[in-house]
């Protein structure tokens, strides 16, 4: 089977990920459900991780851009989990996931 | 040219921005977890275009696997008011936030393209074993063992900490819905 891992350049790999990171982004700053804005942080952190592997596709000697990749995965997964303790102990005392809502600390 | 690369790479680029947009513009926060879900699976997809095979493993299982079912089990926990309806306040700041940096990324894509031009990079060939768990196994235990211990560290902390956080203390839900039917939605954060 003749595999042609070079077909596509670059550039398109990471106008994929500008794109996504920007449509996360703007999720971010549009939604107020506290779920929906958790989401949104995850697709931006999966946009960055593809522009380490692509770059890492460029710069074969090692795979750092992989690596560091794998621990962002760690750390995007730690953060879900401890993102979605905090929204069910905020739903828990005011009944509502809008982010509208954790105003406790405003005077 | 249409290679069988190509229309791959142009499969999972549809899956990854219809997945990513439609995880933002869902109403139902359940939508929104299978767009992510379809947007995660497009980003597994183009790591084997870029011979990463063990992260295009391990973003199914860590993401499709266990990010995204914790999400549904939140959203099934927290139940119909995952999916209010939004109201009106601050919608001019939010919007114009959106926006600015929506013109900020076209921008930045314009600079891309120009900057690229007519040449663009073409990849050079994978030598043998890119990705592969082995090649990139060694390297994250001799290397990179320090990182991976604090990995795991990080890991254990953060599962002792969301039990901590989510567990809560048993009467909080019925003074919660005491000061709620006294004294209505934005009196909670009283006395």
């Amino acid at each position: 089977m003749n595999q042609d891992l070079t077909a596509v350049p670059l550039e398109y790999f990471l106008t994929v990920a500008g794109v996504l990171f920007a449509i996360g982004a703007i999720g971010f700053l549009l939604r107020r459900n506290l779920l929906v804005l958790l989401m949104s942080i995850e697709v931006m952190l999966n946009a960055v991780n593809l522009t380490l592997v692509a770059f890492n596709r460029m710069h074969t000697e090692n795979h750092s851009g992989q690596i560091f990749a794998f621990f962002i995965i760690v750390v995007a997964a730690a953060e879900a989990a401890i993102g979605l303790a905090i929204v069910l102990a905020f739903f828990r005392v005011r009944r509502t996931v809008r982010s509208d809502d954790a105003d406790l600390l405003r005077n | 040219m249409l290679t069988l690369e190509t229309a791959f790479f142009g499969l999972c680029t549809l899956l990854t921005l219809l997945g990513g947009v439609f995880t933002v513009a869902a109403k139902n926060p359940i939508r929104g977890a299978m767009g992510l879900l379809v947007a995660i699976l497009g980003i597994a997809g183009m790591y084997l275009l870029l011979s990463a095979e063990l992260l295009a493993a391990l973003q199914v299982i860590v993401y499709a696997g266990a990010v995204v079912i914790l999400f549904l089990f939140v959203i099934m926990l927290i139940g119909p008011a995952a999916s209010e309806a939004p109201d009106a306040r601050g919608a001019v700041g939010r919007y114009f936030g959106a926006g600015a940096f929506a013109l900020v990324a076209v921008g930045a894509l314009a600079a891309i393209m120009r900057m690229g031009g007519a040449a663009l990079t073409k990849m050079p060939p994978p030598p043998a074993g890119m990705g592969t768990i082995e090649v990139v196994g060694r390297e994250i235990f001799t290397r990179d063992v320090v990182p991976f211990e604090i990995a795991g560290v990080l890991l254990l902390i953060a599962v002792i900490g969301a039990m901590a956080v989510a567990k809560g203390k048993p009467g909080d839900m019925l003074i919660s819905q005491n000061k709620r039917g006294g004294s209505g939605k934005s009196g909670g954060a009283k006395s």
